[in-house]
């Protein structure tokens, strides 16, 4: 074993997945073929709201290759109710979440009867000769109008459509003063109510299940971000032994939250197969993806921030509508929590409270898109610092450096009760203003301005903090979710020197393989290429928590580096005991252990061999170096950032340009700076996306309108500008790596950055909101003061929201 | 490039499209549909199966294929060949995409009968045995992917972009490769990679 030249983490390595993806090699569950495999297809409710009269398959059975076709009543006694983990007050509303609709639909795109077949195109035939009597129920869409008296009910049996209304208040729990009296007094009040339009994750790789039963144990391999909740849940819902179940994420093609879930279809490949008896393979058409994966974000946010004249701010009262969808899914009730404790960003706000009403529709379930909750709570707080600062004709810079907390203030108490633990908001802003050359373009913009070109500047801001390492446990418990945040790994130290790393972190793109043996062979003193991670397979990896949450370095790293830890502890007692000297008299570096003052040395491969062999080992020690460690962190990490955004609005067509992207990142030290510098990047393209162009649109019907790509606006490389990045790095103190997580950072900040800069864009032509997202229609009739009598059609950017309602419905916003 | 020596194609996308059609709707009987306008005139009857010769990466193919079975089910389900993967099978996406004579085509938009006698190029057969594509080192050296799922697509629209004298600027990389959808976006690198294979190329 040689010992590794310079540090592992921090250094710039290309990717071990790299090889197998560039080659095309990857091992997708849609590429499983088993012998004798069978196919499912799904046939979908066409209608929002309706009550299943009649339904035929015998037809259906007759078509050519056909094995089985299956309605809800014929799994009605088996197929159990999906699972949701986030109960978040005592008395939620909880519907029964059927994986095949019963006897009612709740929204367009559930899934109503499965045909089995040779192949998967007679398996799609076949669905064409299903007989389905549909009466149709009133389809209820908006989430005012459902949580009104006597609104129609989505689900008549639970009396409401109201599933909990979660509160903070900063006054009841002691972390803060009373809003209401910092309203009461407020010299300056700035009222808005933001949307947050319903996106869809759309991971590339559609959704794919192939499921394999046996006797005694039955596997599925599933294109799933949390194969170890999945066998939980599994076992849990369908009443299948845990131990017999075995969960394998294979290569995984994004996830993005999309696939932390789990899904009516992978409960029913594993009831069908189970009772056919052959393995079966179920994967997604685009179109199915879009209408029946959960979607993320719906959201109408009224805020309220209360502030001196000075610009001091003295309270923030937060009043949500969260759109759950037709069914609560897995974490989805505390999605919009999660943004509770963000909300008052990275200010000094006295007085906080939070109030969130998660509201039934019948439309596609909604659940975690990445950022969950903190993209819509840095939306909220962002937006609303740069209509203060118009409100106080104040620099919106300024007003934030008023306001943030300094950086030797940390560690820092929250009004929402988290004590934030290090930061440097001065440093970071510092170096994105540089970057940026935010003072020549506050003066090209007043130019632009006092020219009355027809291209206008703006100048969006975001200075943002988000919370990541999901998560301590204890604190999971105190929010009634029902599982931990711990996770897991193992060293398993082999005969030969070689180290086998598993984790219970489960990767879909985040390149864990590389960065989790960086961590090894620095702890280890191992060669980097010696490392292998093994992840995603329940029957390797037998404890996890999986990836979701800019969980993964922040605690699942950790436990890299423990378990390494471990490995070493009882390696240097082997040394000692083998080198005859005292453990005091030992040091280790860069993989050997020598005799201080002597030339005596032990590699810690010599010393593996020993502790395998096993013929001189202290008395009662046990064979062996291997090692594993979970860790629950103490408390969650906080990286933090300055987004700066700069837009050129065409004031005649509504078009926006970016022209300019800076962003400065503090995500703590750093593993691997090329997998975070693409984790910024794919996560900016994300949140300008929810900016400029994706939104899920359903009709007056409940239909989505929204479901390929060529409605639905993924930006291509043309779409985006290009991304100037740089970091700051201030170590968390809260885990032994100094990491923070940065999966999230870059979608959770950009968003608002984009919208500020279209608005500061047209501020003076009396524009203070456009609503997500800012098409050219929406940015034109802004500025042309027209919310009404333009012509506009539903559909990706077709101006009229996620549910097809007038925009007057949302009015523009203003200072009050 | 097209090989003027193979034979042309046999099947035309309207007759083949009309013919599936018919199949789908699961008519049992409808007049046998007479291909026009080939060198080699072809009749499939609904619900049959033609046979048809592909040449994939150097490698002839011979097998049947319902006419409605579109190149990119071909490559996948028939000859095993998964590096080509299936996005969105509208067209939408580009992560299907493979060199058909030396062009990009989108696999999912084009019918295996239809592609009769042509040259297709799939990542698998981009390598000179051990040695990556240049376009695929290219990516590699500058962390062009991440979860994979339309890096097969990117890389093989990277290749024919190159060759057609589109990878000039960064703007001009990023309209002709606008294509190919990555929702891990890693754009920025992927144009970066794009235009430094294309030096590489050029040299």
């Amino acid at each position: 074993m040689t010992a590794t030249a310079e540090p592992e983490v921090g250094r710039a390595r290309h990717r071990k997945e790299d090889a197998r993806l560039i080659t095309g090699a990857t091992r997708w569950t849609d590429n499983m073929q088993l012998t004798g495999m069978l196919h499912m297809a799904l046939l979908r409710s066409p209608v929002a709201h309706a009550r299943i009269t009649s339904i035929d398959v015998t037809e259906a059975v007759k078509m050519p290759g056909v094995l089985m076709a299956l309605t809800g009543q014929d799994v009605a006694a088996e197929q159990g109710s999906l699972p949701c983990v986030w109960p978040i007050t005592e008395d939620m509303l909880a519907p029964p979440a059927p994986s095949l609709a019963v006897d009612r639909v709740n929204f367009a795109g559930e899934a109503v009867a499965l045909v089995v077949a040779r192949s998967a195109a007679e398996a799609h035939d076949a669905l064409s000769a299903i007989d389905v009597d549909y009466e149709d129920l009133p389809v209820v869409l908006d989430m005012e109008r459902a949580i009104e008296d006597g609104a129609d009910l989505v689900h008549p049996d639970l009396g409401s459509n109201k599933s909990a209304t979660w509160v903070f208040d900063s006054a009841e729990a002691g972390t803060g003063s009373d809003v209401d009296a910092a309203i009461a007094d407020a010299e300056v009040l700035v009222e808005r109510t933001f949307r947050q339009q319903r996106l869809i994750p759309a991971f590339m790789e559609p959704r794919s299940v192939v499921v394999d039963p046996s006797p005694d144990s039955v596997t599925m391999w599933s294109s799933t971000q949390v194969p170890h909740i999945l066998r939980w849940m599994l076992s849990a819902t369908l009443g299948i032994p845990e131990q017999r179940i075995r969960v394998i994420a294979p290569d995984v093609g994004g996830g993005f939250g999309g696939k932390l879930q789990v899904t009516p279809e992978e409960v029913l490949t594993m009831l069908v197969a189970r009772r056919i008896g052959k393995p079966v393979k179920w994967t997604e058409t685009r179109t199915e993806s879009m209408l029946s994966g959960h979607h993320g974000r719906d959201q109408v946010q009224r805020l309220t921030i209360a502030a001196r004249r000075d610009g001091t701010v003295t309270g923030l009262k937060v009043d949500l509508l969260a759109d759950m969808g037709a069914y609560l899914r897995l974490i989805a009730p505390g999605v919009p929590i999660l943004g509770a404790f963000v909300f008052n960003g990275i200010y000094k706000f006295p007085a906080y409270r939070f109030t969130c009403t998660n509201v039934f529709t019948d439309k596609t379930p909604t659940d975690a898109y990445r950022g969950a909750g903190r993209p819509e709570a840095t939306f909220g707080i962002e937006r609303m610092m740069d209509e203060l600062a118009a409100e106080l004709g104040v620099d919106p810079l300024d007003l934030r450096r008023r306001n943030w907390i300094r950086h030797e203030e940390f560690p820092f108490d929250t009004v929402t009760g988290l004590t934030y633990d290090s930061g440097d908001y001065e440093a970071a802003t510092d170096r994105a203003t540089e970057l940026f050359g935010y003072d020549a373009l506050r003066r090209e913009q007043a130019e632009r301005r006092a020219n009355g070109d027809t291209v206008q500047l703006g100048i969006g801001i975001s200075t943002y903090t988000e919370m990541c390492g999901w998560a301590p446990s204890r604190v999971l418990g105190a929010l009634r979710y029902a599982a931990g945040g711990w996770e897991t790994a193992a060293i398993r130290m082999l005969p030969t020197g070689k180290v086998e790393l598993v984790t219970g972190t489960s990767p879909h793109g985040q390149g864990h393989e590389t960065a989790w043996s960086q961590i090894v062979a620095d702890r280890l003193g191992v060669p980097f290429e010696d490392v292998e991670v093994l992840h995603g397979d329940t029957r390797i990896s037998h404890r996890g928590l999986d990836s979701y949450g800019s969980r993964s370095v922040a605690v699942g790293g950790v436990a890299v580096a423990l378990a390494a830890d471990k490995v070493l502890a009882k390696a240097h007692t082997v040394a000692a005991h083998l080198m005859e000297v005292g453990e005091d008299d030992v040091e280790f570096t860069a993989g050997t252990f020598s005799v201080r003052g002597t030339s005596t040395t032990m590699t810690l491969g010599d010393v593996v061999t020993a502790a395998n062999a096993a013929h001189n080992l202290p008395d009662g020690m046990e064979p062996g170096l291997d090692a594993d460690a979970t860790f629950d962190p103490s408390s969650l990490s906080f990286p933090h950032g300055t987004h700066l955004c700069a837009t050129e609005v065409d004031t005649q067509t509504g078009e926006v340009k970016i022209r300019s992207y800076v962003c400065v990142d503090d995500v703590g030290k750093v593993v691997n700076p090329v997998i975070v510098e693409g984790q910024v990047h794919g996560g900016l393209a994300q949140g300008i996306a929810q900016a400029l162009y994706e939104e899920a649109v359903h009709d007056e019907s409940g239909t989505l309108t929204t479901a390929t790509f060529a409605d639905y606006l993924l930006p291509s490389a043309v779409d985006l500008p290009h991304f100037t990045t740089d970091r700051t790095e201030t170590p968390a103190l809260t885990n032994p790596l100094g990491v923070k997580g940065v999966g999230e950072a870059g979608t959770i900040a950009s968003t608002p950055a984009v919208v500020n800069a279209i608005v500061d864009a047209v501020r003076h032509m009396g524009v203070s909101d456009v609503q997500m997202p800012c098409t050219p229609m929406r940015v034109w009739k802004a500025i042309h003061h027209r919310g009404d009598g333009v012509p506009t059609t539903p559909g990706a950017g077709g101006g009229l929201g996620s549910v097809n309602v007038d925009d007057q419905a949302y009015p523009r916003g203003g200072a009050e | 490039m097209p090989d003027p020596s193979r034979p042309a194609r046999a099947y035309t996308r309207r007759t083949v499209l009309k013919s599936a059609a018919v199949t789908t709707a699961g008519t049992a009987l409808s007049p046998a549909v007479a291909l026009a306008g080939a060198t080699a005139p072809s009749v499939i009857a609904p619900g049959e199966s033609a046979e048809i010769a592909l040449s994939v990466n150097g490698r002839e193919h011979v097998l049947t294929v319902e006419p409605r079975v579109t190149l990119l089910d071909a490559l996948r389900e028939r000859l095993g060949l998964t590096g080509t993967k299936k996005g969105c099978d509208r067209g939408e996406c580009g992560a299907c995409t493979v060199l058909v004579d030396g062009e990009r085509v989108k696999a999912c938009l084009t019918l295996a009968v239809m592609r009769q006698g042509s040259d297709i190029t799939t990542v698998e057969g981009l390598a000179d045995g051990d040695r990556l594509h240049p376009v695929q080192e290219a990516f590699i050296r500058h962390d062009a992917f991440q979860c994979g799922a339309c890096t097969s697509g990117q890389v093989m629209s990277a290749v024919a972009c190159i060759r057609e004298g589109h990878a000039g600027t960064e703007a001009e990389i990023r309209e002709w490769m606008s294509g190919n959808l990555c929702r891990c976006a890693c754009y920025q690198n992927i144009v970066t990679a794009v235009a430094d294979a294309a030096r590489e190329v050029g040299r």
